[in-house]
């Protein structure tokens, strides 16, 4: 359950940072660049907040938690090992015939997967469905979606964002990895998206900024979240894609590559772990 | 004259006797007045979800609905529904969240309003998904017989109705009607004419004139597409040795593909196909359509006669 500290979660984020690394060098596949991106909030999010039991992954009443940009998975699974609900030797199931860890979270092969993904566009509207149930049930339960920047060129997305404000889901809480990357190139060359905030603000939604990269701020805008009731907030995290490896840092070539056997030891160096 | 109806409003009655279970919800893409699901929106609006003019929202809402415990009815008509096919596909038949979707105004006999509004493809498409049941009744009855079985059924499904109102079949005969088993309507043994939605009636039709002609015809209503009534297809090859396939729909993938793909690896009786010849309709009034696609009574028979000569 949460409440680790800023500095528990911190340490978090370095171990499944090096998780990352570890699964795409193992499967030779994945998707480093972007787990590495939103690795800080996901610790943040189940360190400091989410209300869910790892003994009991199915528990009604949990918070759900809907990664939708999917293929970054081994950030996912790597805090899911960290909080209990797989082990640590699971993780190396990652893309392996038969493993709970599929190369996209999938709901139906991983306890404490909420939501199977794999195309993007879907995980918000998939949210609201859950935040729209818990209202009925009368529970105070939230919902909380990460998408991707690239994710929300999708336009399936503002059907949802348009909707969720319609419906005043205040237990619906949105989290942007804005990374700046997509699969091709940067997301400035591939589709810009101008002014984010001021979408997002206009389709009737409370919106914050941060650095998805520093707990403190992390933490203080989850707590932001839990003040919006009468509408969807978003959280607008500016992150850096491949956070943590420097080769990897802000390049392009890191959202599906995996490291090689010199790079990974590198990587992992650079995360602190003793050769 | 029998009574007459239209499937949608089978679909509207059923939602609205649903409602004593608390976990069914209605989704609506501002099409509630046009399939029904208007009678539940005005009886509980608390359990119905506007999604405004956006399918794909509204799918992935009902998926994220059913993953807690709630029984989700969407719907908008048939053709809206495939803008949503990959969400069907990966957000509801994937993790097999059961969702119900319903596709109004289905087929070429939707008329006037042109080839834009008239699937026919639908149901081709839906039944290539694992684990979501395909249904096409053929009237207002049988549809709230199989409507009324959804919250059971504990998968997701696709249903096709129609706007237009056909013959009332089932008046008092609810209970012969059961989501995967097709109905014999008529007995006969020199063809087994197979059919789904309003080509039910242009098949019984068939049926008559061929009786005049000396043959007997055992029509059946193939009401659910898939899962496949195969013991019944079976049987009906083994009695009739011959079948035609009738549909509102393309004769690609639909009931005849599905009856063909079946039959082919079974115990194989010549087939003719009636259905919309892999091309779009136009506008024109449900009767016209029929005949101008080649679905009506008459079509059925030619074919008929069709199958029956290349017996061996």
């Amino acid at each position: 359950m949460a409440g680790m500290s800023i500095s528990e979660m911190e340490e978090m984020a370095r171990k499944c940072r090096i998780e990352i690394c570890k699964m795409t060098h193992r499967a030779q596949a994945g998707h480093p660049g972007g787990s590495l991106s939103e690795i800080d909030i996901l610790c943040a999010l189940y360190g400091h907040r989410l209300r869910v039991k790892a003994d009991e992954p199915d528990w009604d009443d949990r918070d759900r938690f809907i990664l939708s940009k999917g293929h970054a998975s081994p950030g996912m699974y790597a805090v899911l090992a960290e909080m209990g609900f797989i082990t640590h030797e699971d993780l190396k199931s990652y893309r392996v015939k038969g493993g709970v860890c599929q190369g996209h979270v999938d709901m139906k092969w991983c306890p404490g997967v909420d939501f199977s993904a794999g195309s993007l566009g879907m995980g918000l509207s998939f949210g609201m469905g859950c935040a729209v149930a818990a209202k009925l049930d009368g529970s105070d339960r939230n919902a909380y979606v990460m998408v991707g920047d690239g994710e929300i060129q999708e336009g399936s997305v503002w059907e949802a964002a348009m909707a969720a404000a319609h419906h005043e889901l205040g237990n619906l809480k949105l989290f942007l990895d804005c990374n700046g990357i997509q699969n091709d190139d940067f997301c400035e060359a591939q589709m810009r998206m101008f002014d984010i905030p001021a979408k997002w603000n206009s389709f009737g939604w409370a919106v914050k900024i941060i650095d998805g990269h520093d707990m403190a701020s992390i933490v203080e805008a989850i707590d932001w979240m839990d003040t919006i009731n009468d509408k969807p907030a978003v959280v607008i995290a500016q992150t850096v894609k491949g956070k943590g490896v420097s080769f990897m840092e802000n390049n392009p070539a890191f959202h599906g590559a995996a490291p090689s056997d010199e790079q990974l030891a590198q990587a992992l160096s650079e995360l602190g772990v003793e050769a | 004259m029998s009574r007459m109806a239209a499937t949608r409003d089978g679909y509207g009655d059923a939602l609205l006797a649903l409602a004593d279970n608390k976990k069914v919800v209605v989704l609506e893409a501002d099409l509630g007045k046009s399939t029904k699901s208007l009678h539940f929106r005005k009886a509980h609006p608390e359990r119905t979800v506007s999604c405004g003019i956006g399918e794909q929202n509204m799918m992935l809402v009902a998926a994220g609905m059913a993953s807690n415990g709630y029984i989700p009815f969407a719907s908008t008509f048939a053709i809206f529904t495939e803008r949503a096919f990959e969400q069907m596909r990966n957000g509801v038949a994937r993790p097999n969240l059961a969702v119900h979707l319903c596709g109004s105004h289905g087929g070429t006999h939707t008329g006037t309003d042109g080839s834009s509004a008239q699937s026919i493809e639908d149901l081709a498409i839906y039944r290539t998904l694992p684990n979501v049941v395909v249904m096409h009744p053929c009237d207002d009855v049988s549809t709230k017989a199989l409507t009324m079985q959804l919250p059971d059924l504990g998968s997701p499904s696709y249903m096709r109705t129609a706007r237009n109102k056909t013959p009332v079949l089932y008046d008092g005969k609810e209970d012969s009607v059961q989501i995967g088993k097709g109905i014999v309507l008529t007995e006969g043994s020199d063809v087994a004419i197979i059919a789904c939605g309003v080509l039910v009636h242009e098949s019984l039709a068939a049926a008559e004139i061929l009786r005049k002609e000396g043959i007997n015809a055992k029509v059946v209503d193939m009401h659910t597409i898939k899962p496949l009534d195969t013991d019944l297809i079976d049987k009906l090859s083994k009695e009739c040795g011959a079948i035609v396939t009738a549909e509102d729909h393309s004769i690609i993938g639909g009931l005849g593909g599905a009856v063909s793909e079946h039959v082919v690896s079974s115990m194989p009786v010549p087939i003719e196909k009636i259905g919309v010849k892999d091309r779009f309709g136009e506008s024109a009034g449900a009767e016209e359509m029929l005949e101008m696609m080649g679905l009506k009574s008459h079509h059925i028979c030619d074919a008929v006669r069709t199958v029956i000569a290349r017996k061996v």
